[in-house]
This record gives structure tokens, sequence and C-alpha cells, in this order.
């Protein structure tokens, strides 16, 4: 591991502190008085410049800011503003290119914690605010130079799950050169799809275009397919994973070392199966729309039906499942259609709330299984439909009268939820799950391939239920992201991480114990020459922080009893300073 | 080659073009306007976060003008195109700005002494900017523009007043049209979408009723970059909007105009209602909707929450007309669809969610491209490998294939990316 190359900032200089203060269009100075707060931060100790912006991360706010530091001289900036989760880069990038180490820049959250939460109420918002700057400023002043580490990468990447949206990613990566080693649970390839009959809106054979993509994936020398096998464990960081998986490919089960730079996370979710509803376990004329596209698949089911009816919605849009199961009407038709087709004679109802065929092409699917004869009906959540003695009872919303529709089979159609052990896998990544257990991307809107972890990405409906041709897109995507890791030689660790005053250390360990990430080691103090007085003795062990995995949270700074451990961003100084400032000293 | 064309500079371009130079691509990102931004630098802020458009897009257009692999061309057009996957020549002609990208600060002391004033079509008309004049505020590049058929010096050969009072010396009013030649590797087509222009739908008095206002022009009322610096104030008389109809499926599933849905106007609709509760908790919103759909991440719970918490009503029924009251009030008269009754409502201002469309220049582009365009115009792509256009070598993503939510275009963007780069890397 390289040092990156230190910038000779001059720490002992006195602190030139500018301060820029964004209005964020209306976001902050509809609620705050950024004039105000402009000539109260002019005034603080170590201030020697201070300004506002419309945006401060627009092309002009940025080139304001490295102006600033080349004409004032600045040591430090202080950008108060929005959230470090989205622009602390932006304006670190900033400084950097005006010579500033990214480390001597500090961003105060005026916006999310301040303007948007006290709308009501100017004032005292502003005054808020200036407290807030205070003590942003005051921490600015004791800010250090940091270095970042480089780091080698390992052009590998490791996709566990091989449904389609697995296959597409490793295929991506493979014809790109890299190496992937492609982690199915199942004994075989492909996911889902090898269960379907037919994939709406083309009508395709669902397990032929599976077939061929497993083809594909089996003749790429670049893929090694590893089936039977789940994750045991992951170590490692950015560019030097290493996942210990465990598989019974070859017979007995063993376990596979897999090293790679990044790791897709493609393993799909499935439906959910609504014992209790309607029927469903106990009365084997109930079935899900999955288990009736298998009778279809297979060529399975009882001939002549008379009468079908589906029911949307069945366990989603409810307490147990807030959301929409977005694929779940376009399913329902294709079944209803693939229904007819078989026998024009079949009735088939579909009971729903909203029919979600979104986008260009769905309408008219919508519209074909109308013409075929599937029969509509609306229902709403204040009169469900109820089953007794074979028999659905609905109110048609429509039609305003209540139906009772005989039922040879009734179908349900139920979200799609997690893959089982998707929290498992979520907590060996160490990355997020939303409330349901889908996996949480770095970003909403704008990073909906990404992790927050680097070099971990998503695809396909680990993420949210997703049509056959979003989960393609996003496995696509998300190889590009992860080629945007794999094609460079190195990467870069963070400079906000802990570190060790080593004639601190008493070797006590409490910091390891504490630490989520494993970053700690132990090590022989082997630097013969120093003495420490009072301090460690030559081959007494002390702590050393690996600083890629080191996330910089100071869990270890807080058990340490000597203080030897500190994050470097946040040591006890700033932090105190920080309050000292708030309480106004 | 390991060169890449972009066509927009919207967030589908924008992905992309980051994605490509990131893996040691050189793009070329080519968008038609001054700036990079697209569409979603036109909004307020977006659903289910409630996140401030311009803060989350502005840091990416900002790293896509820095990034030493990304050549910008602003204010240019695709001429033509020749050659093959791998392989392609294409023609670009930039227009002049008249100003000098190098030498402009965007200090915007030109716009405060040009006399000549027109409607702002980044505003959709609905404030007025001069003849010379910055795009949006946080244009990138953030340079002026002089527009060749307001300016009178260029018309007429009087004035300059601009060139007079520039600091930087950047007015130039010999600047002529460019063509470049670029070569490239593959080619992602980003272009985007346009607005249905409700106008033909009479019943709905747009344009005739100055209270009937499109769902963009609404998000512009709405910014703080807007015309009223979001002050949500109705046309016909400022005064405060507090009871605001939508009404969906403006142009969309309508045999006569689009028979698609245009996929993010349910939850789009359902935002603009919870912003304007967030500027006047006095606001009351009725959403009129055929079906409501929103089955993105987190969609159906932002509009269960804004039913809740933020004074929205969902109301089952398709709007049948508009008609203006006294003191230019809209009636939205419908069907109620849970009695079949007709019914009416009064409200202080209507806002028509109006269907997403190809983008005006689609079927110009797509003949220079030679790629195929689908029944409705937008570009279309094989099913399985969905942002492939039917020729090798050319990819597309974002809503030129469609109606698309930002997060879908983004991995859309990020699929083409991975597709391109096989062309030029693999």
């Amino acid at each position: 591991m390289r040092q990156a190359k230190d910038r000779a900032e001059e720490t002992d200089e006195s602190p030139r502190i500018g301060v820029f203060i964004c209005h964020c269009g209306h976001n902050i100075a509809g609620y705050l008085d950024v004039p105000a707060l402009v000539e109260s931060a002019r005034a603080l100790p170590g201030v020697v410049w201070a300004g506002d912006h419309l945006f401060t991360c627009s092309d002009a706010g940025l080139a304001e800011i490295r102006a600033a530091i080349a004409r004032h001289r600045l040591n430090r900036v202080v950008v108060a503003s929005c959230t470090p989760r989205t622009h602390e880069p932006l304006f670190q990038a900033a400084c950097e290119e005006a010579g500033l180490n990214r480390y001597l820049f500090e961003l105060v959250n005026i916006r999310d914690q301040c303007s948007w939460v006290h709308m009501n109420d100017r004032e005292l918002a502003t005054a808020k605010a200036r407290d807030l700057i205070r003590m942003g400023v005051a921490r600015a002043a004791l800010l250090e130079p940091l270095s970042e580490a480089e780091l080698p990468v390992q052009p590998e990447a490791a996709i566990i799950g091989g449904g389609m949206a697995g296959m597409t990613a490793a295929l991506s990566l493979a014809r790109r050169g890299f190496a992937v080693t492609l982690i199915e649970r199942e004994p075989e390839l492909g996911g889902i799809l090898r269960h379907l009959d037919r994939l709406y809106p083309t009508m395709v054979d669902a397990r032929e275009l599976v077939a061929r993509r497993v083809a594909e994936v089996r003749e790429q020398a670049n893929i090694e397919v590893l089936t039977s096998a789940t994750v045991q464990a992951v170590k490692g960081y950015i560019g030097n994973y290493e996942l210990t998986v465990r598989s019974r490919q070859f017979g007995p089960e063993m376990e596979l070392p897999v090293r790679a730079g990044v790791i897709i996370v493609a393993t799909g979710a499935q439906e959910f199966k609504p014992f209790g509803l309607f029927g469903y376990g106990d009365d084997p004329r109930v079935l899900t729309q999955q288990e009736l596209e298998r009778l279809l698949a297979e060529s399975n089911l009882p001939s002549p039906i008379s009468n079908l009816v589906m029911i949307q919605c069945v366990g989603a849009r409810d307490e147990t499942h807030p959301y929409c199961g977005r694929i779940c009407c376009l399913t329902a038709m294709k079944n209803a259609m693939r229904l007819k087709e078989r026998d024009p004679h079949t009735e088939v109802y579909l009971l729903y709330r909203d029919i979600e065929v979104h986008g260009t092409h769905f309408e008219d699917y919508y519209a074909q299984a109308r013409d075929l004869g599937v029969i509509f009906t609306r229902y709403t959540p204040d009169a469900p439909p109820q089953v007794a003695d074979g028999r659905v009872l609905v109110y048609d919303e429509l039609l305003g009268m209540r139906l009772s529709i005989p039922y040879d089979l009734l179908v349900l159609s139920t979200p799609p939820v997690p893959a089982a052990g998707a929290r498992e896998l979520a907590r060996l990544l160490k990355v997020p799950v939303d409330e349901y257990g889908f996996f949480l991307e770095a970003h909403v809107k704008l990073r909906p391939l990404d992790f927050a972890t680097d070099g971990i990405y998503l695809c396909g409906s680990a993420h949210w239920p997703a049509h056959l041709d979003e989960a393609i897109s996003q496995a696509l995507g998300a190889a590009a992201r992860a080629t945007t890791i794999l094609s460079r030689e190195q990467v870069r660790s963070s400079g906000a991480v802990a570190r060790v005053e080593e004639s601190l250390c008493r070797g006590c360990e409490r910091c390891a114990q504490a630490c989520e990430f494993g970053a700690i080691e132990f090590v022989e103090l082997e630097r013969a020459g120093v003495l420490y007085r009072p301090g460690p003795s030559l081959g007494q062990k002390i702590a050393r922080v690996n600083p890629v995995l080191c996330k910089g949270c100071g869990a270890c700074a807080v058990v340490c009893p000597t203080g030897a451990l500190q994050a470097s961003h946040f040591t006890s100084r700033q932090v105190t300073t920080m309050i000292q400032a708030a309480m106004g000293h | 080659m390991k060169e890449v064309l972009v066509l927009g500079g919207g967030i589908a371009g924008i992905q992309a073009a980051l994605d490509l130079a990131e893996q040691g691509v050189r793009v070329h990102l080519v968008e038609r306007t001054p700036s990079l931004g697209g569409r979603m630098a036109q909004l307020d802020k977006t659903f289910p976060t409630n996140d401030c458009s311009t803060c989350i897009l502005s840091p990416k257009m900002v790293d896509c003008a820095r990034h030493p692999n990304i050549v910008l061309h602003t204010c240019s057009e695709l001429q033509a195109v020749a050659g093959e996957a791998g392989a392609f020549q294409v023609r670009v002609l930039q227009h002049p700005r008249y100003v000098d990208e190098e030498r402009c600060t965007g200090c915007g002391e030109c716009a405060l002494k040009c006399p000549r004033k027109v409607p702002d079509a980044f505003n959709l008309g609905l404030s007025q900017r001069r003849a010379i004049y910055l795009y949006f505020p946080q244009a990138v590049p953030l340079v002026m523009t002089i527009d060749p058929e307001q300016c009178t010096y260029l018309l007429r050969g009087k004035c300059g007043l601009c060139r007079q009072v520039c600091p930087a010396g950047a007015i130039d009013f010999e600047q002529k049209e460019r063509e470049l030649t670029l070569e490239v590797g593959a080619i992602i087509v980003a272009t985007g979408y346009d607005f249905y222009d409700p106008t033909p739908l009479s019943q709905y008095g747009y344009r005739r009723y100055p209270n009937v206002l499109t769902a963009l022009e609404f998000e512009r009322l709405i910014s703080a970059s807007g015309p009223t610096g979001g002050h949500l104030r109705r046309p016909s008389d400022s005064r405060p909007a507090r009871r605001i109809g939508f009404v969906q499926c403006t142009g969309s599933r309508h045999v006569r105009h689009n028979r698609y849905c245009s996929t993010v106007c349910c939850v789009h609709s359902t935002k603009e209602a919870v912003l304007a509760w967030e500027h006047d908790p006095e606001t009351r919103s009725y959403i009129f909707y055929t079906d409501l759909r929103g089955s993105g991440k987190g969609f159906r719970e932002y509009m269960d929450r804004a039913a809740r918490e933020y004074q929205v009503t969902f109301v089952h029924g398709r709007v049948a007309q508009i008609v203006e009251e006294d003191d230019h009030n809209p009636v939205i008269k419908y069907e109620e669809a849970a009695t079949s009754r007709p019914q009416r409502m009064t409200v202080d201002l209507a806002v028509l969610a109006t269907s997403l469309v190809p983008a005006r220049d689609a079927p110009r582009v797509a003949q220079i491209l030679g790629i195929e365009l689908d029944e409705f115009g937008f570009v279309r792509v094989d099913p399985f490998a969905p942002t492939d256009t039917s020729r090798p070598g050319v990819l597309a993503c974002g809503c030129c294939l469609g109606p698309a939510d930002i997060p879908q275009s983004v991995a859309q963007a990020s699929a083409a990316a991975a597709r391109a780069a096989e062309w030029v890397l693999g």
C-alpha cells in the first residue's frame, strides 16, 4: 500500500478561513436571513472572507471558491449549504483544484437540518444557522490535512445470483475481458424464468430464452459458474474482496475462496405466498399466479375450466406490503390470455384495484386481453372480494352492482417480496435493505445501481420488482458501474479514518472488539530505536488500523481507555471545540 | 477507437458520458441547447424523496464539465453519420453563441443592459429574458448566449450594448457556424422527450383560460429558480392558488391522441400537490385519475402519505371538460366513478398532466442515425437488449425510448454505456 503524496500545507500557519453561504435557490434563502448570516460569519475568529451564492454547487459557485482561496490565501474553507452526502466531494474537489488538501474543508448543513425543518420561524431558524456556522468555523480552524491510500484493483467480479440479471451482467463484463465468478444458489442457472411459461409483452417462451442465455454463459471462457453455492463470508474492500462460497456443485460440500475487485448483487425476488387469504393453503382450487403459470408451462392444467377468477393486490397495497407489486397486473393478463388461447370457453375474470400497465407497449397488451374476452372488474379496498362456497362475491364499482362469480380455479396475484436470505446476504456484505428487505441503493434517483459501500452494485428485482427488460437494463448498467472500478489499476481510500497514537496504546484490544469492519489488527511493536517514555515496549502488541477497511465511524475512539485511538477527521479536540462554540464560548 | 458520441445532455446523457469517461473512454457529449441539464433542470423537486432536482443534478453536470475525458459540444446538432459500428464518422453542426466560451464568466452584466426582452423558453414563456441570456442560473457551461432571432445587432446591425459592457470582452458577433467531424466507435442516443401540447384538447381550455396550466408550467411556477421565485401565484390575478385540480391522462391513454400511459404523471402530480401544500398548508389538491399508477420504489407509499398528511384527495374519474367561472376560476367537470354521476368542482388552478411524447426532432435524428422508431415515434430497441437500437453500435437510453422516471433513465444510461464500451473496448 502506497501512501498518496501529501500536499504540503503548513498546518501550523494561523487559520485563514473562507465561509461560503448558499441560498440553495429558495431552499435556504426562502427561510433564513442569508445576508445576516454572511455578516455574522465575517466576525468569527479566523474568518478572512465570507460571501453568499444562489447555488454554491454551480460552476460559478465553485469558481468563486477557487478564486477566493487564491485571492485571500485561504487555508480552510467552510460551505454552509446542504448535505455532505451529495455535495461534500464536489466542494472538496474544488478545494483540491485550488491547491488545498480536501480535508481542510468543512460543510455546515443549514438546509436539511435547519431551513427545511424550521420553515415557519425565520428568526429562530436564522439564529440556529448562525450557531451551526459558528460551530463549523470553530472546527475548521482545527482541521488537519490528511492523506489517502492508493490500493490496487483485482480485475475480477463476483456476481451473486445467476438469474437473467446476474447472467446478463456476467456476460457484459466477460465480453469486456474481465474474469467473473457467477454464484448461484440453485443447482441450475436461470432463476425465476426457469419456472415461467411466456414473457409479457413479447409472448416469447421464457424457458427457451433462459436456455439460450445459460448456453452463452457456459461458453464464455471468462465466466466461472458456481452452482448450489451460497456466500458464507465476505472480507475485504473495494478492489480486493474475498468471498467464501460454500458449494455442493462437485458433490460433497466444499468451501471455495473467490477473489473479486467488485461484487454485483442480483439475487432477485420471490412471489409472496398468501397463506390464510381466500383459502390459499387449504383449498386446492386456490393458486398463486406463479403456480398457475407453472401448470400452464407444463401443460398440467385440468380441463375444461369454465370459470377462473383472478384477484389482484392480494397481500399488496395493504399493511403487510404497502407497495404495488409492479409486475402482477401484467403477469395476470398474460396468464389470462394464455388461458383464453387454450380454451376460448374459459371465462376469466380479473378483479383489480388499479390496472398497472405503464409505458408505451403495455397499454396495448391490456387492450389485447380485453379483446380476447378477459373480464376486468374494478374493486375498492372498502369492499374487497370475498370467497364463499366456490364463489367470489365482489362489488363492481363501475357497474354499481354486487357480482357473485363461481370459480373452478381462484388465482391470487401477490407481490414480489425479497428473496429468502436477502437480509443475511446484506449483513455479510454490510449493505442496507429497506423496510421490506429489498436492497437499498446509494441514492434513490441518481445512484439506483450503486450501494453506499464502494465496489458493490445491485440490479434486478433484488432492488425492487422489475420487468424483464428493466432487469436486463439494470444488469448491463451495474456492469458499467462495476467497470468504472475494474478498468482502473488503483482506487483511493478515504483519509478520514482512525489512527493510533502508538505511545498511548496498551494493547487491550477493546477497539478491535468495537470495530464493525474488522479494520483493526494487533501487531508487535517493531520499530526498534523508538523509545516511548512512558509507553509500550518493544515486542508489545499495539493496535494498527487498515485505512481501507476503516469507515471513520469512531467507535474505536469511544472505547479506547487511553485516547490512543482517534478518528482523524473528527478528533476529540475538534468535537469539543464545536460543543464549546455551540454553547457560545 | 476509444471514442463515443453521446447525443443529449440531460440526466441520461450525463450518466452515460460519466460512466464511459470513468472507464477511460473519450466522450463527445452533444447538446442542442446552450447548457447541460435537460428536463431534470426544469424540475423543482423529485419524487418520492422530494430531493431538490437542481441540488442533485448540479454536481453531475459539473462532474461532466470537469471530466478530462468528456468534450462538451453545446448549441450543437447531429448532421450526418457514416461508417459502421466501431468506426462511425459523425458530422456535428455547432451553432454560434456569439459569445466566446473561454472568456465569458457568466456574470450577466450584458443581460442587465440588453434592451430586448423576449419570452424565456426555459420558463415556458412564463417570464421574460433578454436577447443575450443565461439558459438557466445553474447552466453548465456557465456562459451567456445570444439569441440570433432576437438580437437587434445581429438582425439590423444596431445596438451592440452587450459588447460595450462586457468586462471580459467575450462578445463575438462574428462567430460562425462550425462543422465538426468526429470519429467514434459507438453512439448513444439520449435525446429525451417533449410534453404533449394540450391545445387540441379544446375541452380543457388550455391557452383560452389563464388558470389552466400544464404540469411543467406548474413545476416552473413552484420552483425557486422559476419566474415567481417559487411563490405559487395563479396567472390571472397573481393570487395564491389554494385549491388545485390535477387532470391526469391529459392526452394519454386516449385513442385519438396517445394510446399509451405516460408512466410518471400520477406520481408527478402527487409531488406537485405535496409541494403546493408545503408552500402553503392551506392548499387542498384534487387529483382526477383513470387508474392510479405508481409501482416504482416508494411511489405507492408516497401517494398514500400525500393523501394522509398533505391534504391531497385522489378522485377516481376522468375529466370531461373545464369551463371558466367569474374571476377566471376553472370549473372541472368530471364523472365520479364511485357514483357514475357527473360532478363539478371549482378550483383556483387546474393543472393538466400532459403526456410525454417523442422529442420534436426525433424523426430527423432517427433518420440521420438510420435507426427505427416505434409506432409512437420513440426509439425502438430489442426487448432483450433494451438499449440496442436497430443499428449495431447505436445505443439509446432515457425517455427517447418512451416515458421513464429518473432512476430508470439513469439505469438505462449506464446500460447503454456498458454496451457502447463493449464496442469500443471489448
